[in-house]
């Protein structure tokens, strides 16, 4: 028993914060404007997406190809639609999983052997191999053009026009906050700390008698995994795919949103790409030329001077509650 | 002429071209052990610097002859400022840092000098192909070549040929290598290491620099052309083993004939063929042809 509440009490403050965070967002779309609620889809796509980017992380890996993944999940929906004929959201789901998880099985067998730079470019170049593949076979791909997607059926039931923004952001928010919790339970599993522990050191994990190409392995595989499904969404969510999603700058800019975020807790890359999102928006319509400029030097700021991420900025709030939490179970 | 010397003319002229780019990538990975990410924007760089010298150059109505001095010039020019700025603002702060930090501080530098070059030189492309021109054609075998083209190899071979002289004979190689062996024990010796740093970056930042400013007669230059750049010579360099000269030339070599088979034989693959290559040599060796296992700390 005491067993169980100690379990419960070491959880909980993370379980009522992944609640919170259900509740304020399945609430927001009463008080933001339409084109806000688009951003904020994407945003929740690509915090499902940089979840993956993070559990690398936690084992000291940087990954500059995670866009293949990405690609693979979005393209995934393009031909399921355009070839297969496949019309439900959730098949579609499953197969951009299937698609991204079977890569992720294969590439993760040579991967898995890699660390620091060697990893991160050898990611580069495989998804520089499918943005040349995208590219070049357009009579499947449509190349630069990209495929269209129409809207499909989530669970059988086909929303209406008006509507279509608020149900694929609510289908958004479910899968993120699965996501979540998921990511959540991986953090506080062995395999989880063991990673952290290999970015330490990696030799005294082995001499523990963990498998570190094992871990490392499984955490490439859910990042692949995690990747496809932030494609899917995006598939849905913006209605149209291009090569550009498996080319480096994009999965540089994954990695981006996952520093910016910061890697201490489940809900740090959902603060990160929110912040990204909205930021880039602006920055943006600020200044259509230099938003890249204005990217480098807040990369350049936080990695000089808030190693943490943005995350790092909540910790004295999150220790006041849990101890809050703590006091009021006891 | 057959296919097989086209694609062997055309490899060597690609690969002297990769090696340019890529020496000053290798170089510095092997005396600061940082994978220079801005190494793209610092061929951009150069690039950019060279065209509009020439162009400035050209004004003055001087003889065109000069110009490929000119692009020299402007190679090195651009190199100092811009290497002993990176170094010794940015790069010095992180040397002690973990391996994935000093990437992204490269990279985020590569962001910034990306829209930079767009801010100083606009967008709109930028022709000087005067150097290109003034050689001519030459015909070979019954094949039409650019003379410009035959230009690289002899650069390749000079710059090549130049590094070696310097790690090898000079004192500053020398002290180069000692520092690449032992910091701690070089420091005690009296040597400073910080500014033998500086300068090993600025001589790759010149490498880079040069290898832009010579392909800038070449094509239009337009925003972006730093990006390929860097995807292209990471790739030469993991094949020859990081931090090695040597490695780089035997990888530039690779790499160019295999894409001009590529391109002669399977257009689509061009592409494809440059990370096959990479992913089979990485498989068998995965520190590259000609570098040295890391021993992993306990």
């Amino acid at each position: 028993m005491s067993l169980l509440r100690k379990r419960l009490l070491t959880q909980s403050p993370m379980l009522i914060a992944i609640l919170g965070t259900l509740i304020i967002f399945a609430l927001v779309p009463l008080f933001i404007p339409r084109w806000g609620l688009f951003l904020l889809t994407v945003a929740w796509t690509k915090a499902i997406l940089v979840l993956g980017i993070v559990f690398l992380l936690w084992g000291g890996l940087v990954s500059f190809g995670h866009g293949l993944y990405f690609a693979v999940g979005a393209y995934a929906v393009g031909f399921g639609i355009k070839v297969l004929g496949i019309r439900e959201g959730l098949f579609l789901v499953g197969l951009g999983i299937i698609a991204g998880g079977g890569m992720a099985c294969l590439l993760g067998l040579l991967l898995a052997r890699y660390r620091g730079i060697f990893f991160a470019l050898l990611n580069m170049a495989f998804s520089m191999v499918v943005y040349a593949l995208l590219l070049k076979f357009y009579r499947i791909t449509g190349g630069t053009d990209g495929i269209s997607i129409s809207p499909p059926t989530l669970a059988g039931f086909m929303p209406s026009p008006t509507s279509l923004r608020l149900v694929y952001y609510y289908f958004t928010l479910g899968i993120g906050i699965l996501s979540l919790y998921g990511a959540h339970r991986f953090s506080s599993s062995p395999l989880g700390y063991s990673l952290r522990a290999i970015r330490n050191n990696e030799v005294r994990v082995e001499y523990m008698g963990a498998s570190v190409r094992r871990a490392i392995y499984i955490a490439y595989v859910l990042s692949g995994i995690l990747a496809a499904i932030g494609g899917v969404l995006t598939a849905f969510a913006v209605g149209h795919i291009v090569p550009e999603y498996s080319y480096w700058t994009q999965s540089a800019e994954f990695v981006f949103v996952a520093i910016l975020g910061g890697t201490g807790s489940p809900l740090a890359p959902l603060a990160g790409s929110i912040v990204f999102e909205f930021v880039r928006n602006y920055a943006f319509k600020l200044s259509p030329y230099t938003w890249q400029l204005s990217l480098g030097i807040v990369l350049l700021l936080i990695i000089l001077f808030l190693p943490g991420g943005l995350w790092s900025l909540t910790k004295p709030f999150a220790h006041r509650g849990t101890k809050w939490l703590l006091q009021l179970n006891r | 002429m057959t296919t097989l010397t086209v694609i062997l003319i055309d490899g060597i002229i690609f690969a002297s071209w990769l090696f340019l780019v890529s020496v000053g990538l290798t170089f510095i990975y092997g005396v600061l052990r940082i994978l220079n990410v801005a190494h793209g924007s610092l061929y951009a760089l150069g690039a950019y610097m060279g065209a509009s010298m020439v162009l400035l150059y050209l004004k003055t109505g001087a003889t065109p002859y000069l110009t490929y001095f000119v692009l020299l010039v402007a190679a090195i020019f651009m190199g100092i400022v811009a290497g002993s700025f990176i170094e010794t603002i940015f790069l010095r702060r992180v040397y002690k840092r973990e391996e994935e930090v000093q990437l992204l501080l490269t990279f985020s530098l590569f962001l910034i000098l990306e829209d930079v070059i767009k801010l100083i030189w606009g967008v709109s492309p930028y022709f000087a192909d005067k150097p290109y021109a003034l050689l001519g054609q030459m015909r070979l075998g019954g094949v039409i070549y650019a003379s410009y083209a035959f230009l690289l190899p002899g650069i390749a071979l000079a710059s090549g040929a130049i590094i070696w002289f310097i790690v090898n004979r000079t004192r500053f190689g020398k002290i180069i290598i000692s520092v690449i062996t032992d910091r701690e024990i070089c420091t005690s010796m009296g040597v400073n290491v910080p500014r033998v740093c500086t300068f090993a970056f600025i001589i790759g930042a010149i490498l880079a620099a040069l290898g832009g400013a010579f392909t800038a007669p070449m094509t239009a230059l337009v925003p972006g052309i730093g990006v390929e750049v860097i995807v292209l010579a990471f790739a030469v360099v993991a094949i020859g083993g990081m931090g090695s000269v040597g490695g780089a030339v035997l990888g530039s070599l690779m790499v160019g004939l295999a894409r001009a088979a590529a391109i002669h034989l399977f257009p689509e693959l061009d592409l494809f063929t440059i990370y096959l290559v990479m992913s089979l040599v990485l498989l068998f060796r995965p520190q590259g042809l000609f570098g040295e296992v890391e021993v992993r700390r306990i």
